[in-house]
């Protein structure tokens, strides 16, 4: 892995972390996000606050670095980062940017 | 760092910058997934580079299945040395906000160090960026990517869809941006189509920045660059006939070998009869032969030929003859003149004919076609294949310009001609020049028939070239002419021998007589004798009875003398 360390983990943060303040998991994401470059950061951030605000009954947030774990991006056909995936309910929903435009995100996720 | 493409590492003097970036532009359509694919798939071949293709565009399946008509291998390569990364966004994807490449390159990296891939290609990235709605973004995405590659020590590709080099500002920053920069052009000239390749920018190296045309074989992207400047070919001094006795005459000898014959000429004039009779020619002496035609099935020209006289058919069964036909309109120029080296290679024939040449280039204002067209023409010379090429001139322009510049690298050029005269058309040849052989600088007239094709003298009469009817009118008179002469010397003749009859049996008559007269004479001098012995006799006896010597008796006995003698003696009393 030639991704360099410094540039690794997303600040003051394990770079793999289901924030679950839950017992079923109706709504579970993944967020890719590369270490912490602007963007991600934003993404991370607006990512949480939405799943807190929107859905406090319960949710699964997955966060991935791809600078420790490309091969799961490869696995998961990352492009882009950020992207948020919604991984239930299902079908999967891409959602690709800082997750910036709140109302679009409530839309996809609250398809059901 | 070569590409593999020929062509392209000549001009560049070893094709694209190591470590750094190049971009990649071109219209839909102009071959920049080819070219950078080409490059990926030869350097992981012939170089055993290993390299990524991130395919924005098309999926990699797609991109594979395009390519397999290409040879390379690609399914092979991609067990090993090639990697084929989908990078489109489906359709659903939702966006929300601005986004940034880190992830896939570091995915990228991720792969490459694992492949240890010295190449890499993004391929149509502009598809990606856009959704980025934001010119600065783009372009800083556009400078990350660069930022990377030079860090990562990755060759990288950019491909650019760009639909005019020059309007299109959008991505022009790119330009500056990269190290290299190679455009590629689709256009269409007068409905036929033409690659070319330029590189536009080289940092750090000479280049050529010509327009160079190029081509996709069966091989991939070639490029046709003009070749050596220098020419160099063997030169052959055996003459080879081209199936005309009587032009080969004209010809004092025939075609050189491994020369090219140009054979032009307005619809109709029997150019293809004449490439006919060359083919035939070449056949019959057991050489490999190939004719290409344009726009004229194979079957069809061999059943015209046959017309004439001309029998191919056997030929084509026994496999001397190859009849290649194409259409003019499809691939182009520069693609069907690859086809044609190809089937050159293919079949190595001694004598090549393609028929019309012009078809390759009549949509000729392009410069690339010209090209293309003699560089084939090189390549044949090259190889030492005699050409007969025809080229197709518009009724009454028959000015160099039309065959292309290619009368000007023909070394034998026929041109064949239309003259109207007393309501009809009679075919005319003449040979415009001839390099290397002496030739006639007489027109003759061309005739075909159902036993064959024949060259005629034309013939001159009062200051005009008489042809077809008018020469046959000017033979028949001519010969009735000599007919009426032939009469009036005949007639004379008799005249004159009657004549000579006339005096000879005049000369006859006269002999007759005189003969006649003679005899007369005779007669009568013989009875003067016997009358002057009579008269002697007679006076003797009076004499005697007178018993007189009268003088005066004597006397008028003498006057007597011609009177009976009866009378001169009454007299006497």
């Amino acid at each position: 892995m030639r991704a360099e360390p410094q540039r690794g983990a997303v600040a003051g943060m394990p770079a793999n972390i289901a924030t679950v303040p839950t017992t079923k998991a109706d709504l579970k994401l993944r967020l890719y996000v590369a270490g912490n470059a602007p963007n991600s950061v934003r993404a991370i951030a607006n990512a949480r606050a939405i799943c807190t605000e929107h859905f406090p009954s319960g949710y699964e947030l997955e966060i991935v670095d791809l600078f420790l774990h490309p091969q799961r991006g490869m696995d998961d056909k990352i492009l882009v980062t950020p992207t948020l995936l919604k991984l239930v309910p299902g079908p999967m929903q891409r959602l690709i940017g800082d997750l910036s435009d709140t109302q679009t995100i409530l839309m996809t996720l609250s398809l059901e | 760092m070569l590409t593999g493409i020929q062509g392209f590492d000549e001009i560049t003097e070893g094709g694209l910058p190591r470590g750094r970036t190049t971009l990649v532009m071109g219209g839909p359509g102009s071959g920049k997934t080819v070219f950078a694919l080409q490059t990926l798939a030869l350097g992981a071949r012939n170089f055993n580079e290993a390299g990524i293709f991130v395919a924005f565009e098309e999926s990699a399946r797609q991109i594979i299945g395009n390519a397999s008509t290409f040879g390379w291998d690609l399914p092979k390569l991609v067990k090993k040395k090639l990697y084929f990364m989908d990078a489109q966004l489906t359709p659903d994807v939702v966006k929300s906000g601005e986004f940034d490449l880190i992830g896939l390159l570091t995915i990228i990296e991720a792969k490459a160090a694992q492949m240890n891939a010295t190449r890499v290609v993004f391929d149509g990235i502009d598809v990606l960026l856009s959704l980025l709605d934001d010119a600065t973004a783009e372009r800083r995405e556009i400078y990350r990517v660069r930022e990377w590659l030079l860090r990562t020590g990755l060759t990288g590709i950019i491909t650019q869809k760009v639909s005019d080099i020059d309007e299109d500002r959008r991505y022009s920053f790119l330009q500056f941006m990269v190290d290299c920069v190679v455009v590629l052009r689709h256009q269409v000239v007068s409905g036929s189509a033409f690659r070319t390749l330029r590189v536009m920018k080289y940092r750090g190296s000479a280049f050529g920045g010509d327009e160079f045309p190029i081509a996709l074989t069966t091989k991939g992207m070639q490029l046709t660059h003009r070749g050596p400047t220098e020419l160099k070919y063997k030169v052959s001094n055996e003459r080879i006939s081209s199936g005309l006795p009587r032009l080969d005459h004209m010809l004092r000898g025939g075609y050189y070998r491994g020369s090219n014959v140009l054979i032009s000429g307005a619809p109709g004039t029997a150019k293809s009869t004449l490439c006919g009779l060359f083919a035939a020619a070449a056949c019959s002496r057991g050489e490999h032969t190939l004719y290409v035609s344009f726009d004229e099935g194979a079957d069809q020209i061999v059943r015209n030929l046959r017309s004439v006289g001309i029998q191919l058919g056997p030929y084509v069964q026994a496999g001397t003859l190859r009849m290649y036909s194409t259409r003019t309109r499809g691939p182009n120029v520069e693609d069907q003149f690859s086809a044609l080296r190809a089937k050159v290679r293919e079949h190595k024939p001694r004598c090549l004919i393609v028929d019309p040449l012009s078809a390759l280039s009549t949509k000729l204002a392009h410069l690339a076609s010209a090209d293309a067209a003699q560089q084939f023409l090189d390549f044949l010379k090259a190889e030492e294949i005699t050409v007969v090429n025809t080229s197709l001139m518009d009724g009454i322009s028959t000015d160099e310009a039309t065959a292309t510049g290619i009368s000007t690298i023909a070394d034998t050029w026929i041109h064949l001609s239309y003259v109207v005269q007393d309501g009809e058309r009679n075919r005319a040849l003449t040979i415009v020049k001839s390099r290397g052989t002496g030739h006639s600088n007489q027109v003759r007239e061309l005739t075909l028939t159902d036993g064959g094709v024949t060259l005629t003298d034309v013939f001159v009469a009062q200051g005009k070239v008489l042809m077809g009817v008018a020469r046959w009118e000017w033979e028949q008179e001519e010969q009735a002419e000599r007919k009426r002469a032939q009469i009036m010397a005949d007639h004379k003749r008799l005249q004159l021998q009657l004549r000579q009859a006339e005096a000879a049996a005049r000369l006859q008559i006269i002999q007759t007589e005189m003969e006649a007269r003679a005899a007369e004479l005779s007669v009568v001098d013989s009875a003067a004798g016997v009358a002057s012995t009579l008269l002697k006799a007679d006076r003797e006896m009076l004499r005697k009875l007178r018993h007189a010597d009268d003088e005066e008796a004597i006397g008028e006995s003498a006057d007597a003398s011609r009177t009976p003698a009866g009378r001169g003696r009454r007299h006497a009393r």
